[in-house]
């Protein structure tokens, strides 16, 4: 018997929970622009989080999946994609749809039960978010082989949870992508929490990266707390889609620091400690204490910086707020190019019943 | 559990008396163990009868349903939950190509005993793809049988009618509906048949049929329109396939008149069914076409449009006039 095929996965972090450098950092971060822009956007993207929790709260918005934890990879994806790439996200990536070109209040009109709030010119050619688990995958992989086909310099990028690497869909993508050598790369916020089925009962195998391996493509762990980590796998996977070298899988390690939505309640089934723990590793902090030794950050920019949030938030939320209601007709109006003469007769009964309500603000 | 109950409560009592009673029923799928469901159907089943009976499993649909396939070939119950309506796409390849024909290709060497229970139904303010009602999609697919409840009692013996059926149904769940009104459940251990309808009011005019949460709205406008001296014969269908067309054409042979409600699209639905075959079979009583109060031919859109799409009391109070008024 011989060993005809060995791999191995590997893991990068850059920076420890305590934020210090772990290994000698790339260049880029020798200087503070790209670092410092992480840090506000990831700050920005976490009280934006919080609030759209307390207008859920308050009936203001409909149920919501938080991104708290998930900070740092929708930030760097959002800044290392090009305008020209395509999103196909799925329903955890509001902070990087905002980057991409997403306005505030038209994401906060998604949550809030208006699919107006997918017909934004601001996502260009991106998708609308993917709820069926891990559909978007293979949607990406059809984008990608448009690329490919048309001779592009273009990438697909596609997110999913640990849960959604277990349906075939993931799968399936991951092997025509390999097959064809797609111009695709696919990003795991591995949270640890598919609602209520921890990471270890969700896969046998000690990563979800390598499930690129069986699939003939790139797989690679990273620290998804660490945005240097996450910035150099992504930018390499981006520039080896775009330069048709492949594509790509990253597993980033992060944490659901929420309940999976505001329907659901992790305390029924995870631990305090294990969250407790899982706070000491979160992004922003150590991301923090990284700027404030380097001293690019301090005490007066971070104040500056939150009131500016606060004023950001405000504006999108009041826009959000003031955004009259859809017509009746929007219910069918929208469902065919044209509409077909046999859906007329209850177009006008829609019209002739149309409903109170439908706005909630009222 | 103490009585009265809901039915998302009858739901769970009925799973809990027969796993008590059968050692080969499993309850499947994701967040029903730990969680006890997102709806909390299966809340307290894993700690009473352990992890090898109450499966928590990975985040995929098609290996919930392919799996209980396999799991109900070898003799075994499974009783699966898909978390929502909207997610059951990816199980179909197994519902129709395996679990609906799998007798009758072996012709009877092997079979197919297991549930699929499905929360389905709008009105809630869910978010997207958490609101369909896609019962026909099942029920035109031969050698499934296809049931919903309406009231805590009844979802209790069907689920153990479903349960003990050795051939497959999609149990659907009415989650609109899921805790609105409690009522006495005796655990008898009584199943109910998979093949009747209840008529849960009798009248003279006309003939109401329903299923699901929009049995709420039909028996409001029956209510209202009793004030108005219109009595109304209430039939909630209960078994999707087989229906029982017996004891419909019967209430339209007493009542000349038939008003059809469902929140599903109008078209090819199951009411489209139902209004055939009293045309086939009822026609020479009927006084006056039957109508039809349903959702409209379009995508279920996300929750600030609900209103406009659900169909209302003062829908069906309408369609029960105009067929009334007939002439």
């Amino acid at each position: 018997m011989e060993t005809i095929f060995t791999t191995n996965i590997s893991y990068s972090s850059y920076l420890s929970e305590a934020g210090l450098p772990l290994q000698p950092l790339p260049e880029w971060t020798h200087t503070p622009d790209t670092l410092v822009r992480y840090y506000r956007n990831m700050v920005l993207a976490r009280q934006l989080d919080n609030k759209i929790i307390a207008l859920q709260r308050t009936g203001q918005i409909g149920t919501y999946a938080s991104q708290l934890g998930a900070e740092a990879i929708d930030i760097v994806l959002g800044d290392l994609m090009e305008s020209s790439d395509v999103l196909i996200p799925y329903y955890r990536n509001h902070a990087l749809q905002m980057l991409r070109g997403l306005p505030m209040a038209d994401m906060l009109s998604y949550w809030g039960g208006d699919e107006r709030g997918n017909a934004s010119a601001g996502m260009g050619e991106d998708f609308p978010n993917a709820v069926p688990i891990a559909t978007q995958a293979l949607h990406a992989t059809g984008v990608a082989t448009a690329f490919k086909i048309r001779g592009e310099k273009r990438a697909a990028v596609t997110v999913c949870g640990d849960g959604g690497t277990s349906k075939g869909d993931f799968m399936e993508a991951l092997n025509v992508a390999g097959a064809w050598q797609l111009p695709v790369v696919f990003i795991i916020n591995n949270n640890q929490w598919a609602i209520s089925v921890p990471r270890s009962l969700q896969c046998g195998a000690p990563t979800l990266a390598q499930k690129a391996v069986a699939a003939g493509i790139r797989g690679e762990q990273v620290d998804g707390n660490d945005v240097i980590a996450l910035h150099e796998s992504v930018n390499e996977a981006l520039q080896h889609a775009r330069e048709g070298k492949g594509p790509t899988l990253i597993e980033a390690i992060s944490y659901r620091l929420s309940d999976h939505t505001t329907a659901d309640d992790a305390t029924r089934y995870r631990s305090n400690e294990e969250l407790k723990a899982a706070w000491e590793r979160e992004p922003i902090k150590r991301l923090q204490t990284f700027l404030h030794a380097k001293g690019w950050w301090d005490e007066v920019q971070e104040t500056a910086w939150q009131n500016e949030v606060g004023q950001i938030i405000q504006q999108g939320l009041t826009e959000y707020l003031q955004r009259p209601p859809q017509a009746a007709s929007d219910l069918i109006d929208h469902l065919y190019a044209k509409l077909p003469d046999a859906l007329k007769e209850q177009r006008e009964r829609l019209l002739r019943n149309a409903r109170q309500g439908g706005n909630h603000h009222e | 559990m103490s009585n009265p109950l809901t039915i998302v409560e009858s739901v769970n009592l009925a799973l809990r008396s027969e796993m008590q009673k059968d050692s080969s029923v499993v309850v499947l799928g994701e967040d029903v163990g730990v969680n006890g469901g997102v709806f909390r159907a299966t809340v307290g089943l894993r700690e009473e009868f352990g992890i090898k009976r109450v499966l928590d499993t990975p985040l995929a649909e098609t290996m919930i349903a392919g799996l209980s396939v396999g799991m109900a070939a070898q003799g075994l119950k499974p009783v699966a939950e898909i978390q929502f309506m909207g997610f059951i796409f990816p199980a179909m390849e197994h519902l129709i190509a395996h679990a609906a024909r799998l007798r009758h290709r072996t012709r009877g060497r092997l079979h197919c005993p297991m549930v699929l229970r499905v929360p389905f139904g709008g009105g809630i303010h869910a978010p997207e793809h958490h609101s369909e009602s896609t019962e026909v999609l099942f029920a035109h697919t031969p050698g499934l049988r296809v049931v919903i409840p309406s009231s805590p009692a009844r979802a209790y013996g069907l689920l153990l009618a479903a349960i003990r059926n050795p051939d497959p149904v999609i149990f659907m769940e009415p989650k609109r509906i899921y805790r609105l009104n409690a009522q006495p459940v005796e655990d008898n251990g009584k199943a109910l048949p998979l093949d009747t309808c209840y008529t849960l009011r009798e009248g003279s005019d006309i003939t109401l049929v329903s299923w699901g949460a929009m049995i709420k709205e039909t028996l409001e406008a029956a209510d209202k329109l009793a004030e108005k001296a219109i009595s109304c014969e209430v039939i909630d269908l209960v078994t999707l396939n087989p229906i029982d067309h017996k004891t419909i054409l019967a209430s339209v042979a007493k009542t000349g008149h038939c008003v059809i409600i469902h929140e599903a699209p109008k078209s090819c639905a199951v009411g489209a069914e139902i209004s055939a075959t009293i045309a086939e079979r009822g026609l020479l009583n009927l006084q006056a076409p039957v109508s039809r109060v349903t959702g409209y031919d379009t995508v279920m859109p996300y929750y600030q449009m609900e209103n406009h799409y659900m169909p209302n009391t003062a829908d069906i109070i309408e369609a029960v006039t105009g067929t009334l008024e007939f002439s």
